[in-house]
């Protein structure tokens, strides 16, 4: 528990850290808007159409992806902790799990699935 | 019982883990929903912490708070409507009075069928490290675990095989107009 006081206490740092700017500005800044301060950019170009907007479903494939390696990662991890105690063959199971799991990666870029659209 | 600093965490996760749902269910726009999910998660992550399982804390966050957000996020992304005003909820009373009344029955159940609440054994320090070392033990959960990654290979191959005809494709030669 000891060590989770710690990831507590960092987590409130890491919540209030962005939050007080954001306050300290409601609280002390003036409020004075114009034509040009209200533009959602300054500078650049305008953007044009709805923001909200339906995606092409083939960015669905991303989060797939994404989802699959994450998962991987999960049983990745224990046995990553564990390395310094496993034998010979408990490292190569574990290189045996992610090589299957490269060949995914490798199917993935044959098919273009990573292709940005 | 006096409070201790436990208490007040407790409360805090139940907070946003209840608060969170809540917010999944009275929001109408989509996208807020799936953001109030992820603080929902996330409140789970922290009870799992409370109960001294860090590593399906640890899988709370990765998977569910990391990747399922994303997968709902995107998901919504894609739906044809994303920033519809949907009609607001109708038949709320009675959703809340059958969800407290599936609430009672398993506590309830848990109470008095399953001998009630009882303080578990002291969980050993290094619980994640004898669950790598089971992973890739023969007698312990080698097969399985093997099995796993041949399982994610197999959902990745399915999902890019169904999603794959609207890919723009140049390379491959493939009989038939299917592009819509």
């Amino acid at each position: 528990m000891k060590d989770w006081t710690f990831i507590v206490i960092l987590s409130i740092v890491a919540m209030a850290t962005p939050l007080a700017p954001i306050l300290i500005g409601r609280l002390i800044g003036p409020r004075k808007g114009n034509e040009l301060k209200n533009a959602t950019y300054e500078c650049g170009v305008e953007t044009r159409g709805d923001t909200w907007v339906q995606f092409k479903v083939q960015y669905y494939i991303f989060a797939l992806v994404f989802l699959v390696f994450d998962v991987e990662v999960v049983f990745l991890y224990p046995w990553a902790v564990a390395y310094n105690r496993l034998p010979l063959f408990g490292v190569l199971a574990g290189v045996v799990f992610v090589i299957t799991l490269a060949e995914a990666l490798i199917y993935t870029i044959r098919k273009d699935a990573l292709r940005w659209i | 019982m006096s409070l201790t600093p436990l208490h007040a965490i407790f409360a805090l996760m139940s907070l946003f883990t209840v608060g969170g749902a809540v917010g999944v269910v009275l929001n109408r726009n989509l996208i807020y929903a799936a953001m109030y999910l992820v603080l929902s998660l996330f409140g789970i992550a922290g009870l799992f912490i409370l109960l001294e399982a860090p590593f399906l804390a640890a899988v709370q966050i990765l998977v569910y708070v990391g990747a399922i957000s994303v997968l709902i996020t995107i998901t919504v992304m894609v739906t044809r409507c994303v920033f519809c005003k949907e009609p607001p909820p109708r038949q709320l009373t009675l959703v809340a009075v059958m969800a407290a009344l599936v609430m009672v029955t398993l506590g309830f159940v848990i109470m008095t069928r399953f001998g009630g609440l009882t303080p578990a054994a002291d969980v050993p320090a290094d619980s994640i490290e004898q669950l790598g070392v089971a992973f890739v033990n023969p007698q312990a959960y080698l097969v399985p675990f093997e099995v796993a990654s041949i399982l994610l290979l197999g959902a990745l191959i399915g999902a890019i095989f169904i999603a794959r005809d609207d890919l723009p494709r140049d390379e491959e030669a493939v009989g038939g107009d299917d592009h819509a």
